[in-house]
């Protein structure tokens, strides 16, 4: 496991621009059982063959006038038991991270897995996720 | 592409197709390619008999894939293409 003092600039980067970090189970089945409007879960990670560039993606999609209405995160590889929980609503979906899964009432309705992320730059991350939220979240 | 880790080859860390004159395609995270072997790590395997490969390939661009292999080195002889999963419109 990474030293929390590597990992914490990039918790801040998505807990800096509203996400709600969640950090156990309880707090994952919590969240998730608010079922009403649009919510984006990013399973965080520190890969750097994607999260590099999944983060700033994230927060330039968020500047868009569409957008959930709720934000959380979990720490694949720090909080484990949170990330396994979060993966237990979306089970049928190969887990990876870092991976950005849209909900709208309750329901999986987009799912950015990591090999989507890969060698992409920030604004390609951002133009799908604001194409998601146009059909989603508008 | 990839993060350009020292001594690995561009495609490092990058989820890849590799297609094989065997017809078997795999999908897996590419830890490195030389002349010799391409290695993959958490590797699904589509063989022939699995049944249509554009469709597994398809929910594979579309979602990933459950891996069947830890890690996996695929002879460079038997590889007649490689790229990466991510190109592949789902």
């Amino acid at each position: 496991m990474y030293s929390p003092l590597l990992v914490k600039p990039m918790r801040d980067e998505l807990t800096g621009i509203g996400f709600r970090e969640l950090t156990t189970a309880e707090e994952v089945d919590q969240w998730m059982a608010e079922k009403e409007g649009t919510a984006l879960l990013v399973i965080n990670s520190v890969c750097g063959c994607a999260a590099g560039m999944a983060r700033p993606g994230v927060r330039l999609a968020l500047e868009h006038p569409a957008r959930p209405q709720r934000l959380a995160t979990v720490f694949a590889g720090q909080d484990a038991e949170a990330t396994a929980r979060a993966r237990g609503y979306f089970a049928d979906i190969p887990p990876s991270s870092p991976s950005m899964a849209l909900f709208k009432d309750g329901e999986l309705v987009y799912f950015v897995p990591r090999h989507r992320i890969e060698g992409r730059d920030a604004e390609a991350v951002a133009q799908d996720l604001r194409a998601a939220f146009d059909q989603y979240c508008a | 592409m990839g993060t350009f880790h020292q001594g690995k080859h561009a495609l490092h860390g990058i989820t890849v197709v590799v297609g094989t004159a065997g017809d078997e395609l795999y999908v897996g995270r590419c830890d490195d390619v030389d002349e010799r072997l391409v290695v993959l790590l958490d590797v699904a395997v589509h063989r022939p008999e699995d049944g249509e490969a554009s469709a597994w390939l398809e929910r594979a661009a579309r979602f990933g894939v459950w891996p069947e292999h830890r890690r996996l080195a695929i002879d460079r002889q038997r590889v007649t293409s490689i790229r990466p999963l991510g190109e592949i419109s789902p």
